[in-house]
């Protein structure tokens, strides 16, 4: 893994549920069965991880832009987030762009 | 409090439908001595309307999916069913008796992050599993099945129905599951056929077995804990409900019929008529279901057990009213506890003090 994870790609795995609720993401691992629950932030980035776009390019077109974040911090907490899910097997990492048929394609994840 | 308690908090809250369960078929390779199903199709979805309905369900906030039947591989395209759920980011259970599930099948379940797989076992000998299920041969394809699941390093729970057939066989049974690997779940409750027949209740076991259950710490957990007497009722437990069943839960049948609960088949709307949401946010039904708190019980609400029971709101209106007993529930808290129901009591006082409508002649 390179120094920093902004050059890095990810991808949302194909072994979670997730669905929105009460405008909070809830995921669960199919790895280990552990539940999160994902603030907007996270959420945005939850969502963006489409393993074609660049993690660099989400915190600055998403989270910076969005959320209006300085773009080390933003960096610095997206770094620390997409390390914690992907502990758990719910996001992909990798430096290269991740197929898409590895991943669910464009997840209706409900609107409560 | 922990994330799923926090997240079932907030669905009752918004009233989401965070649990459906959704029987794809009727149909069955086995013809069990309890079951309560009708087997014959009689109009059973298609691939393209369960699927409309999966979207619905996504779109509604629901997460966790049952797939259930019959037999849920009677249908050729159940894996594309499970595929499709799966892309929609479902947490998918599959109940099943396995004997169709081989090396393919459970591979694509693993590749598709089925969470678990349920499998019915009844006895750990094939003349009593084979004997319920009335299909020769069914232990050993169940059990192969369970070892291809397990091959493939999928969750899988047996699920055993205690009842008369097999009574003197649960132990044997789940010391079965546990040389397997997998984790073992009993329930002594036979419910009445969806059409109301109720002569399947005659397999339900006897108090001796309830009171050998209740005190196994391996199917109850700390068994002083679980037949700890009932405490005082408090008030919130007075303006709380009976279960999840049409709060955060819900039934779909094969013919697109929406009920509260597989075991509450009170019809609220069908989905070849209506939206899910629609069903889900007006069925006047459904609002019954969700008006009724354990102070409006009609029996229970005066029962020391109100508090603690497992009262199924489903048995209850199979048993004639929605707000009344559940009697095989008010049987389970007695032998849990010792401490007959008000249901019981009632009905004892009732028997003792001779018929309601008595007649004396009049002395002349």
């Amino acid at each position: 893994m390179a120094q920093t994870m902004t050059d890095t790609f990810i991808a949302r795995s194909p072994a979670i549920a997730a669905r929105v609720m009460g405008g909070e993401m809830m995921i669960m691992s199919a790895v280990d069965s552990t539940f999160f629950s994902l603030n907007e932030v996270a959420t945005v980035i939850f969502q963006a991880a489409d393993g074609q776009t660049p993690l660099a390019e989400i915190i600055e077109k998403r989270v910076c832009k969005e959320f209006e974040v300085e773009p080390e911090e933003a960096r610095r907490d997206a770094e620390h987030f997409v390390t914690e899910l992907s502990k758990h097997g719910i996001l992909l990492v990798s430096d290269k762009p991740i197929p898409a048929h590895n991943f669910p394609n464009t997840p209706n994840l409900g609107k409560q | 409090m922990s994330l799923l308690v926090e997240m079932n908090d907030r669905a009752m809250k918004l009233g989401v439908p965070l649990s459906v369960h959704i029987d794809v078929t009727y149909r069955c390779n086995e013809r069990c001595q309890h079951c309560y199903l009708d087997h014959d199709d009689l109009g059973e979805m298609s691939t393209a309307e369960i699927k409309d309905i999966l979207d619905q369900l996504a779109e509604a906030g629901v997460f966790f999916l049952v797939f259930s039947g019959g037999e849920v591989f009677m249908r050729r395209d159940f894996l594309e069913l499970v595929e499709y759920a799966r892309k929609l980011m479902f947490n998918v259970k599959v109940k099943t008796n396995g004997v169709m599930i081989h090396e393919y099948e459970a591979r694509r379940m693993r590749e598709l992050g089925v969470e678990q797989v349920q499998i019915s076992v009844y006895s750990h000998r094939p003349e009593v599993h084979d004997a319920i299920t009335k299909l020769p041969g069914s232990l050993k394809r169940t059990l192969d099945s369970i070892k291809f699941l397990k091959a493939q390093g999928l969750k899988v729970t047996v699920s055993n129905v205690l009842m008369t057939y097999n009574r003197d066989d649960h132990r044997a049974t789940q010391a079965l599951a546990k040389e397997l690997g997998v984790s073992y779940t009993l329930d002594p409750t036979v419910t009445p056929k969806m059409d109301g027949d109720t002569s399947v209740l005659a397999l339900r076991v006897d108090a001796d077995n309830l009171d050998e259950l209740f005190a196994d710490p391996e199917l109850v957990g700390n068994p002083e804990e679980f037949c700890a007497k009932p405490g005082p009722v408090d008030e919130d437990t007075m303006e709380g409900y009976s279960c999840s069943a049409g709060h955060t839960a819900c039934y779909i049948t094969p013919y697109a019929d929406v009920f509260p609960c597989v075991q509450f088949p009170l019809a609220t709307g069908n989905l070849r008529k209506q939206k899910f949401m629609d069903i889900w946010k007006h069925s006047p039904q459904l609002a019954e279901v969700r008006s009724i708190k354990v102070k409006d019980l009609t029996v229970c609400s005066s029962c020391s057990h109100a508090g603690t029971c497992t009262r199924c709101p489903g048995l209850a209106y199979m048993e004639g009213s929605m707000r009344g007993p559940s009697s095989s529930d008010c049987e389970k808290s007695f032998h849990r506890t010792g401490i007959p129901s008000a249901n019981m009591l009632r009905k004892a006082a009732a028997a003792s003090s001779g018929p309601l409508i008595q007649i004396a002649p009049m002395m002349a």
